[in-house]
């Protein structure tokens, strides 16, 4: 059986035939073209495949392209406003918090999440929003710094 | 990993998927899917058929009604842990739904798919069967409801039949008790270890409060969630605190019986060991917010 699935993903609309079976993660990654989602553990545990589905933080490899019909779906390239990168971004180059890179657009987007929920997180509020997501190179710490600083400018830049 | 291949409807309400279920035999229903999807991946579940209830709007709302909570079953767990209305009446519920996972598993899994699934190593079970939750179901002989403390049977398993949907979860509310929920989780996948519910009634009367009714509940090392009669029964009549709550949790081996899980990370032992460490927190906690209430 294969199943039509209307997805946009970051602004720009897909029209697809898909078994039912294929992931988000696949959808994304193999139909649209976007390789920047990663697929890690491929068991819902690491957050490397995280991804927004109407702005809310998902793991793609434990969602279905058919859930998300209908749906605008945000990947790490669709964060950017042309070329000027969001602060998330430009935070994590910053403040080193990225070594191999693998983890970091799921990183990132689990930090977008984080901040959508709660805007000036402490420390500890912020390793509990990553909770989900899995690095195995900096050892968390710069990751910590960045999203400190990317709250602190997004706060600035909103006053 | 790829699921096996397998046959996709979506439903548009309730009659629909139970149509639909009633049409596709041994076909399974989708939630969030944070439970059925690792599942499918790993080829521990090949249905032949998904029958999607994630857009069944009806099914999503949490309402006050006669004096309780009305949660529908797609509600997710992100969504009950900042309801208002959850956190004013079963903060138990509220304060497990938060420790559920991480937050984008919180964001899509639900309280439906949760208790239908009834892993024992769940959060929710313990909590509807301490708060003396109700769950709605309707299939195609009708409508009824479950106590939730008849509804888990065994590990994975429910009293739920085959036909079945499960459409809310009802709680009365806990107003002027104190309710709390105290885990230990797995440090990788954060399910519990050991969760613990409680709800605690205290006299309101001068000098120091004693307990006047308690219900506390147990998951994570057991393989459905249990009632934990002999430590409410010891509670009764005595102050939530020092020896006495120490006395009272210990009692929780009585109720646990011989019979427990156990892992690589803790083993039945361990667990047993520690259980009545975490029934003393969850009752002090509850405690502590009976007074305040
Ligand atoms: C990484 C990870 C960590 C997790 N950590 C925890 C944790 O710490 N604590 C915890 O409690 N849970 C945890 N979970 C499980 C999570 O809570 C799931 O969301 C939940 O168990 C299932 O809900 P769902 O909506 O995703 O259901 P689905 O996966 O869609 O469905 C699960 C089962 O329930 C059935 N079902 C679903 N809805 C209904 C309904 N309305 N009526 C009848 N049957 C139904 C389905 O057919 C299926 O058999 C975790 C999951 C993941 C992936
Ligand atoms: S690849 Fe999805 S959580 Fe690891
Ligand atoms: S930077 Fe390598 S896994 Fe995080």
């Amino acid at each position: 059986m294969k199943v039509p699935v209307r997805i946009t993903v970051n602004g720009r609309r897909f029209e697809h035939e898909v078994e039912p079976r294929l992931l988000l993660a696949h959808y994304i990654r193999d139909l649209g073209g976007l390789t920047g989602t990663k697929v890690g553990c491929d068991t819902s545990q690491c957050g490397s495949c995280t991804v927004l589905i109407d702005g809310v933080s998902a793991k793609s490899c434990t969602t279905l392209a058919v859930q998300a019909d209908g749906a605008n779906v945000t990947t790490i390239e669709g964060l950017a406003d042309g070329d000027a990168l969001h602060p998330l971004q430009e935070s994590f180059w910053d403040r080193h918090g990225l070594q191999c890179g693998f983890c970091t657009p799921g990183m990132i987007l689990a930090a977008y999440e984080l901040l959508r929920t709660n805007a000036s997180p402490s420390d500890a509020e912020i390793r509990h929003g990553l909770e989900g997501n899995l690095c195995r190179c900096t050892g968390y710490q710069n990751i910590v710094r960045a999203v400190r600083d990317a709250a602190a400018q997004m706060a600035a830049a909103d006053q | 990993m790829f699921a096996a291949d397998f046959d996709y409807y979506r439903a548009g309400s309730v009659a629909e998927a139970g149509q639909l279920l009633a049409q596709h035999p041994g076909a399974k229903l989708l939630a969030g899917g944070h439970s059925l999807i690792p599942l499918l991946k790993l080829r521990l579940a090949v249905p032949p058929a998904l029958i999607d209830i994630g857009r069944v709007a009806e099914l999503r709302d949490i309402a006050l009604e006669g004096g309780g909570l009305r949660i529908g079953a797609l509600a997710t767990h992100a969504e009950i842990a900042r309801s208002d209305a959850v956190r004013e009446h079963a903060a138990a519920l509220a304060e497990a739904a938060g420790q559920i996972g991480d937050p984008a598993v919180r964001n899509r899994g639900t309280i439906g798919g949760n208790v239908a699934h009834a892993d024992p190593a769940s959060d929710l079970p313990a909590v509807l069967v301490a708060l003396g939750a109700t769950l709605a179901v309707t299939g195609q002989g009708g409508e009824r409801s479950i106590d939730a403390g008849d509804f888990f049977t065994g590990v994975m398993m429910t009293s739920l039949g085959e036909d079945e949907l499960l459409t809310s979860v009802r709680i009365p509310s806990a107003a002027g008790r104190g309710t709390a929920y105290v885990k230990f989780s797995h440090p990788a996948s954060r399910y519990a270890v050991i969760g613990v519910a409680a709800s605690v009634a205290l006299d309101a009367g001068p000098g120091e409060s004693v307990c006047t009714d308690a219900s506390v509940a147990i998951g994570g090392l057991v393989p459905g969630p249990v009632r934990c009669s002999a430590v409410e029964e010891a509670l009764k009549g005595r102050a939530p605190s020092g020896e006495a709550l120490a006395a009272a949790a210990a009692a929780v081996a009585q109720d646990l019986g011989g019979d427990l899980l156990g892992d690589v990370f803790a083993s039945a032992d361990y667990r047993g060991a520690v259980a009545p460490v975490y029934v003393e927190r969850a009752i002090a906690a509850a405690a502590g917010r009976a007074t305040q209430a």
